[in-house]
């Protein structure tokens, strides 16, 4: 009875059914409100809670099972071959074969290792990324929580999974996995700085850490374009630094395969490498839609000066679709460098870290907030 | 648990040990080296060869000698041909017999496609050790023109025994000339494109540079020959020095460098591919009409005596060594081969460094594991 009278709510539009893909917190008000009727304040939070979980579980396996096959393609692009092409048209369901396989593949135990957190540290990695997908505004009002400190709480969570990876590497019992561990660990610890700095820049420029009032600043101009030399500099940094993070590209050192065979993950094997694995992409998607969003106007679209009639067309796309393309431009530069360039080496990766990005980095943040307080800014 | 502390001279207690190999993306076969290390760095590296020991040399006395040529294939797989000459000049050398000019110069081709294929290999696989994957594809591309050369002329595309004592299998293919010819055009294109992926990129040359040094004095104290050899400045080209087949009436220069570090043992290979383009180029126009073998006895027997032979090998100096005593086989043959030596200076080399470094100075000696284990 009560969900019938939530479904009315819901349906009572007051505007066109197609104008919810230009703003979603028509739908999502509606079903808010709606529920509201229908139930107590307590049950309303836990229902949604509910929806937005498995919203994002679903958008997670989505997102991780095409961009697994979307790196395959773009690799074998840049590879001179074809790549998955048998199973399905163009092999789409390629990966979706891949994870039944290792669904159906056997756990196997190690001895010797210690089995509480050689169990653990998949479900760290994953929840990490998991956490972080949350403050992310896919669309106009699309998003799981809208926190004012967005930014710091995604630095703070995508940083995690650095536990994840040195519990795996620990508890694995292999030295490879220990080496790839410890170099993993101190690879993270170092980019985080830059990866938060480069953030910094920019929330000196947008005078704000929540997400979507950054999204708002940027309706006149993408930062990018909008923060002069700075914030470029600070893309390019951002750039460096989260794959770096994400431990990948020319940065692979934790899982360097020609030195260490698979680094952290060696032992894992089945689901339980699945989810190393699905963390990895994800966080890709992550820093990549977190550079869309900070510098590249998240889901507002492109527009110039005074071209009306371009800036208008324009406008027609959906938001969530300029998300998305965005997003995956940023994602197709990662994989550009990851299949072009060869891997670093241990300290030349941390020389790159603490003798030049973090110095440049922060005159960057200096200079960005004289120009902030000049108002040289557009 | 004493006693092999003692062997191995590696305190098992007081340094990280690791096992590289045998089965190791980076050893490219099976080859097992011990490393210990401190933290990231390489104190001491002990290479455990006999993993794919077949006993070649024992096989091969009791076997005649045309039938030796298809073991020796199997040593160094990507030098095929360059084996089989060796073992072929060998026995010539010892029946005294003339070989006819169009065999020289076809066996010569041969050889400098196989070494064109071999460092396209090399640069292929060294790209994959510095984490470049896309390398692989692009060297694995350019190779398969060879191959296909191969497989038409041969029969076959890698082990391909195209010689045998008195000159060749068969005949070249009628296309043989005009397909080598198209393919050097085609190569001298894309070889910039090597450059241009690798040679010239930051990190490669980071990665690269100052690593893994070998003094003229070390190279030489050890025997270490070919393109590792010629990076420290050990002017070691036996086709320089005791031209067999064609390599007399050839214009080519040695490629060498003084510098000796996994840098320039990378770009001698790189040049030697120019080089290699530049003597076919001098010699596919010019294979002389003639017999392609000289009608040899059908059982082969060597004259009693001692027989040496070397060759310029993709990775090195090959030596091969018959003892005769007048029988259909020989009564004993040693190999000398490049990479058994080379692996050897790889211990001095590496000291010091990283782990990834490492990868890069074994992956710059070029080893192929069934030449050292033989």
């Amino acid at each position: 009875m009560r969900l019938v009278i939530a479904a009315q709510n819901i349906s009572t539009f007051s505007e066109p059914w197609w104008k919810v893909f230009y703003d979603f917190s028509l739908l999502t008000k509606n079903i808010d409100t709606g529920l509201h009727n229908a139930m107590s304040p307590f049950w309303t939070t836990v229902t949604e809670m509910l929806i937005i979980g498995v919203l994002i579980l679903l958008f997670y396996a989505l997102v991780g099972l095409f961009l697994v096959y979307a790196e395959r393609k773009v690799c074998a692009f840049m590879q001179n071959r074809l790549g998955p092409n048998r199973v399905g048209p163009f092999g789409i369901f390629q990966t979706i074969a891949d994870l039944i396989k290792l669904l159906l593949v056997e756990l196997i135990p190690i001895k010797k290792a210690d089995k509480f957190l050689f169990n653990l540290a998949p479900f760290i990695v994953i929840i990490a990324s998991f956490m972080a997908i949350a403050a992310i505004p896919f669309a106009n009002g699309l998003h799981a929580i809208d926190l004012n400190i967005g930014v710091l709480y995604v630095i703070a969570v995508s940083a995690m999974g650095v536990i994840g990876v040195l519990l795996a590497g620990w508890s694995s019992n292999n030295k490879y996995s220990l080496i790839g561990a410890m170099r993993s660990g101190a690879q993270i610890v170092s980019y985080e700085l830059s990866v938060g700095l480069a953030l910094i820049t920019v929330v000196i420029l947008a005078g704000t850490m929540q997400f979507s009032e950054i999204v708002e600043a940027q309706r006149t101009g993408w930062f990018i374009f909008k923060g002069h030399i700075p914030a470029f500099i600070a893309f390019i940094i951002f750039l460096i630094s989260s794959t770096a993070e994400t431990n990948r590209g020319p940065f692979d050192l934790a899982e360097a395969e020609s030195e260490l065979t698979a680094g952290y993950h060696t032992e894992y094997s089945g689901i339980k490498f699945a989810f190393f694995f699905l963390a990895e992409y994800m966080n890709m998607f992550i820093v990549a839609s977190i550079a869309a969003t900070v510098f590249l106007g998240g889901w507002m679209p492109f527009h110039v000066g005074h071209w009306d009639g371009f800036n208008s067309v324009m406008d027609y796309i959906p938001p969530f679709i300029w998300y998305i393309g965005k997003t995956f431009f940023v994602i197709f530069l990662m994989m550009w460098f990851k299949w072009t360039f060869p891997r670093l080496r241990i300290d030349q990766l941390l020389t790159l870290e603490w003798k030049y990005l973090l110095p440049i980095n922060l005159v960057n943040v200096l200079v960005m907030a004289f120009v902030v307080l000049m108002g040289w800014h557009f | 648990m004493e006693e092999q502390v003692k062997t191995t001279g590696i305190n098992e207690q007081e340094e990280y040990v690791i096992n590289m190999g045998p089965q190791h993306p980076s050893t490219h076969g099976v080859l097992r080296l011990v490393v210990s290390l401190k933290g990231e760095i390489v104190k001491n590296v002990e290479p455990h060869v006999g993993y794919i020991h077949r006993g070649i040399e024992k096989m091969c006395e009791s076997i005649t000698y045309p039938q030796i040529i298809h073991l020796t294939d199997r040593m160094d797989y990507l030098s095929a041909h360059i084996n089989n000459e060796a073992v072929c000049l060998n026995v010539e050398k010892a029946l005294e017999i003339e070989i006819p000019d169009r065999v020289k110069v076809i066996r010569t081709i041969m050889a400098e496609l196989t070494r064109i294929q071999s460092h396209q290999l090399f640069w292929a696989t060294f790209g994959m050790d510095l984490g470049g994957l896309t390398c692989f594809f692009y060297g694995l591309r350019d190779r398969e023109r060879i191959l296909d050369i191969w497989e038409e002329t041969c029969g076959s595309r890698m082990i391909v025994s195209y010689s045998c004592p008195g000159g060749l299998m068969y005949d070249i293919h009628p296309n043989f000339q005009k397909r080598v010819k198209d393919f050097i055009k085609y190569f001298r294109k894309t070889l910039p494109e090597y450059d241009q992926l690798l040679t010239g990129n930051v990190i490669f040359r980071e990665r690269t540079m100052g690593i893994g040094k070998l003094s003229l004095e070390d190279a030489v104290s050890f025997g270490v020959t070919g393109p590792v050899g010629r990076a420290a400045g050990f002017s070691c080209d036996v086709r320089k020095y005791e031209p067999y087949s064609a390599y007399d009436r050839v214009k080519f220069n040695e490629v060498l460098f003084t510098e000796g570090d996994t840098y320039h043992r990378y770009l001698v290979r790189m040049e030697e591919m120019r080089e290699s383009m530049n003597i076919i180029d001098q010699l596919i126009d010019n294979i002389p009409e003639g017999q392609y073998a000289v009608k040899m006895k059908p059982v082969i027997k060597l004259p009693e005596g001692e027989y040496y032979q070397r060759v310029e090998t993709a990775r090195g100096e090959l030596g091969v060594y018959i003892v005769s005593d007048g029988n259909k086989n020989p009564f004993r043959i040693k190999f000398r081969s490049p990479n058994f030596v080379n692996l050897a200076a790889l211990n001095m080399m590496s000291k010091g460094f990283k782990i990834a470094d490492l990868v890069a100075i074994s992956g710059s000696l070029d080893l192929i594991i069934p030449d050292i284990d033989r």
